[in-house]
């Protein structure tokens, strides 16, 4: 008989941290930890010492500085006299708003599509196909760049919408009477309010109340249809019957907002040609248009085959055992289908909105001022601090993907298959 | 005729010849009626489509019937094709793409030298094949192993000794890799790497000088400021996609790591890489990595695109395995484990093979979008085929104004490259599909 036994202590050799598995890891990740920091040390070596040789310093301070030039588009209050610091904060605030409306219209395009993709019609199915398959195989630059062109080449002149008093008619008409596409930029009707509330100056940008009042009481009206339905299936689950609700959620939901818009006395100014500009509306700029609708129609291609993939992933059993059950085609895709569906979507999803914030940088192309065109562009060549801002932009991109990423991790957390 | 007539019960003794089905029910009729107007939402979205293709094609057909391929200019363009199709016809002006084709395909490249990049093209396809299809001859791989470093010579020529030297360089290494494998793996492979790069630092030099003036084999070379077009494209995809693939693996592996810090070293890496635009990156190539490195050196700026290209799809590459090597049972490593296979063969013989296999669909899409997205490196100033070759026509007074045909053709070869790439990785993922029960 052999029983198990410890190998023999001999004491400890050096080659034991070469071949023996219990010291080998601490030897590899102790080599890997001087190499990694001798590499760091070496390129911030390198770094101090040019920075000497072309007399330059590492620090912050031209953020303070005026900036001295003109953003055209500015989401909060700027003028060239503001610092440095303010205009990334305009840049970053443009990065910010593209992106959130192009994975807007993108996810509305992909489900669309996506869901056509599906379709039984032929003609539309294949329609589609080509759609997704054109746009996923060449570079976004080039959406963008075409959207540009399209825009500056062949939309017409403001004043082309000029009526001939000769003829009684424009050589341009506006689209439903409220937007007008020139080549310079897309006239849209704005907003106002009559009997405003005001504004809070903050440090930062002044809030309209207006639309503070408008946010708080959509949020209210939210809450309160969540616990209308939370009612409804409290009596369902006693009794059996759900009560009719579609009506009190609707009335709930516009019924105060309509209200609060009429009371602040809401109005929507259409753009009106006066000379050669329009005035009246907003005059949203070409590079900001031709950003979007390139990001948007491009990652929307790319959703479109995510929503695609997460229906064919359900298996047909869902479906046939919905109906086995009873459930009617409607409460089988919301409560069987979409619950299932979403779980394989939403990732995906979320890392297409990662990608669309980070292809927004492409806004160089057509000259729109987001965070690289103020912090990495314009501020970059005035002050001649390469170092400092490319890292700064590089650092808050990082934080925008952190953020975003983070929200990911949470909901695959909060859906995750509860497995026994 | 006459049997019925005995008996007033009607029996049918011979089978009926069968009917043709009838027509709503066959072809093209029950098809369309199937497919298009099953129901009324079918019926309007197929209208739809009618409509959406009938004004698509009513308004670009004619623009492209009236295609002018050969003139000299837009406006002598914009002439003929009013001569030809009546005043204010327009038409698309092709003779721009027939006049600087070579522009997009080769950018600047000195044109007496284009049999160069043409040859490297073919040999990269020579090259590319025995990795691609396996049914191939495998002695072609030795075409494939040898052909990075002739590419490199081929496109930018100058002597042939630095780069016989950089192979050298890899032979010595081999060799040393080779005697030191019976005292184990890691000190091959430190003792392969020590013996290369001193190899590389010491050897070259004079060696280079002393070959250089024996047998001076060399080819005119050509800048890289003069790359540009698809030439410029293709090298940084193919360069890129080669490189990065091998530093993903390891990257991936790194992160799947037991070891503390290598595992913490390989997620800061991955997240960081993943969470800057691709156009930070470019602008870290082309600014502020002659910050990082000793004072003095300036190398070359495809070189240092290419690296960062590298660095940032290996980050994506990376996290695509990971995927893979998540997917895989537990029991394969287990299984490995239990033949007593070390980490390297394990991940050599089990691991990897089938890792990669699932993670083929993800690593061939980051090659698509690392292939699109070289397109960026018009923002340093190189003269890719999108923006900067069309840019620089456009500023010949000659051209000035064209912009749909430069989209047109740079996106239909695009469109072909990656198409054609999507539907190799369809088929490599039928082709390697095993029933995993």
């Amino acid at each position: 008989m052999t029983s198990a036994s410890d190998a023999p202590d001999r004491g400890f050799r050096l080659s034991q941290l070469i071949y023996d598995t219990r010291y080998r890891s601490l030897t590899i990740q102790v080599i890997t930890l001087i190499v990694v920091m001798g590499a760091a040390g070496w390129l911030v070596d390198n770094t101090i010492q040019n920075l000497r040789v072309l007399g330059k310093d590492f620090n912050f301070g031209f953020l303070d500085n005026r900036a001295g030039y003109d953003i055209a588009q500015h989401l909060i209050p700027y003028t060239n006299d503001n610092t440095h610091a303010r205009a990334m904060l305009v840049g970053l605030l443009n990065t910010i708003w593209v992106s959130l409306l192009g994975c807007a219209t993108a996810t509305v395009i992909g489900i669309f599509v996506g869901v056509l993709r599906l379709s039984k019609n032929w003609l539309v199915a294949r329609l589609m196909t080509v759609y997704v398959e054109t746009f996923r195989n060449v570079p976004v630059l080039l959406w963008i760049l075409v959207a540009m062109a399209v825009l500056t080449e062949i939309t017409p002149a403001p004043n082309a919408y000029k009526v001939n008093p000769a003829t009684g008619e424009a050589n341009a008409s506006m689209i439903l009477d409220s937007i007008a596409l020139t080549n310079r930029y897309t006239a849209i009707p704005a907003v106002s309010f009559e009997r405003s509330l005001g504004v809070i100056d903050t440090a930062l940008a002044p809030v309209s109340l207006n639309v503070l009042a408008i946010v708080l009481v959509l949020a209210g009206a939210i809450w309160v249809n969540r616990r209308l339905l939370a009612h409804a299936s409290a009596v369902q689950d006693a009794t059996g019957a759900r009560p009719v609700t579609w009506w009190k959620s609707l009335l709930l939901l516009l019924g105060p907002l309509a209200l609060l818009l009429a009371a602040l006395g809401f109005q929507l100014h259409g753009p009106t040609l006066k000379g050669f500009n329009f005035t009246g509306g907003t005059n949203v700029s070409n590079a900001f248009v031709a950003l979007w609708a390139g990001l948007s129609l491009y990652t929307g291609a790319f959703i479109a085959e995510i929503v695609r993939a997460g229906i064919l992933a359900i298996s047909k059993g869902q479906t046939e055992a919905a109906f086995a059950l009873g459930l009617r085609p409607g409460k089988t895709m919301r409560l069987v289908i979409l619950p299932q569906a979403l779980r394989v979507i939403v990732p995906p999803l979320i890392s297409q909105f990662l990608n669309l914030t980070k292809n927004s940088s492409l806004a160089i192309a057509v000259g729109y001022m987001d965070l690289r065109g103020t912090l990495g562009g314009i501020t970059l060549n005035q002050t001649g601090r390469e170092l400092e801002a490319i890292l700064l932009m590089m650092l808050i991109y990082l934080a925008i993907s952190l953020v975003i990423s983070g929200v990911m991790n949470l909901y695959n957390h909060k859906v995750r298959l509860k497995e026994r | 005729m006459s049997d019925t007539s005995h008996s007033a019960v009607f029996v049918r003794k011979t089978m009926l010849p069968p009917e043709p089905a009838p027509a709503r029910q066959t072809g093209v009729s029950k098809w369309v009626r199937e497919n298009l107007f099953s129901g009324w939402l079918n019926t309007i979205l197929t209208l739809a489509g009618i409509a959406l293709i009938w004004g698509l094609a009513s308004h670009f057909y004619p623009w492209f019937r009236h295609g002018v391929w050969n003139a000299a200019s837009l406006p002598e363009c914009r002439q003929i094709i009013a001569a030809r199709w009546g005043e204010g016809a327009t038409g698309a002006c092709w003779a721009v793409i027939h006049a600087r084709w070579t522009q997009f395909i080769f950018g600047f490249y000195p044109p007496e030298l284009f049999w160069r990049p043409v040859l490297t093209f073919g040999l990269m396809l020579v090259a590319v094949a025995p990795v691609l299809f396996t049914q191939l001859p495998r002695g072609m791989l030795k075409v494939s192993a040898v052909f990075p470093l002739l590419a490199i010579w081929l496109l930018w020529g100058g002597s042939i000794w630095p780069v016989v030297m950089i192979a050298a360089g890899f032979a010595v290494g081999y060799l040393v890799a080779r005697i030191l494998a019976r005292w184990g793996m890691i000190l091959a492979i430190l003792g392969a790497v020590v013996a290369a790069v001193l190899f590389w630092i010491f050897v070259p030099g004079p060696v280079d000088a002393v070959l250089g003036r024996v047998l001076p084999i060399a080819l005119e070379p050509v800048a890289s400021r003069q790359f540009g077009g698809f030439l410029l494209a293709i090298t940084l995809g193919a360069g890129g996609i080669a490189m990065s693939l091998p530093l993903g693996i390891l990257l991936a592996l790194g992160r799947q790591s037991d070891m503390f810090l290598i595992k913490t070293f390989s997620i800061m890496f991955i997240e960081f890489i993943r969470g800057v635009p691709l156009i930070t990156l470019l602008f870290v190539a082309s600014l502020l990595l002659n910050y990082f490195l000793p004072p003095g050196t300036n190398f070359d700026i495809i070189l240092r695109v290419m690296i960062l290209v590298t660095l940032f799809s290996a980050a994506y590459i990376a996290e695509v395995i990971r995927g893979g090597l998540a997917a895989l049972p537990r029991g394969q490593y287990e299984a490995a484990d239990a033949l007593g296979l070390d980490y390297w063969k394990a991940q050599r013989l089990v691991i990897l093979p089938q890792a990669l296999k699932i993670s083929i669909p993800g690593i061939v899409s980051t090659f698509i979008s690392m292939f699109k997205d070289t397109t960026l490196v018009t923002f340093v100033g190189l003269f890719e085929p999108l923006k900067s070759i069309p840019d620089s026509i456009r500023a010949d007074i000659a051209w000035k104004g064209t912009y749909w045909e430069h989209f047109i053709f740079v996106g239909a070869i695009f469109f072909i490259l990656n198409f054609s790439m999507s539907r190799y990785s369809m088929y490599l993922e039928r082709k390697l599909k095993r029933d995993h029960r």
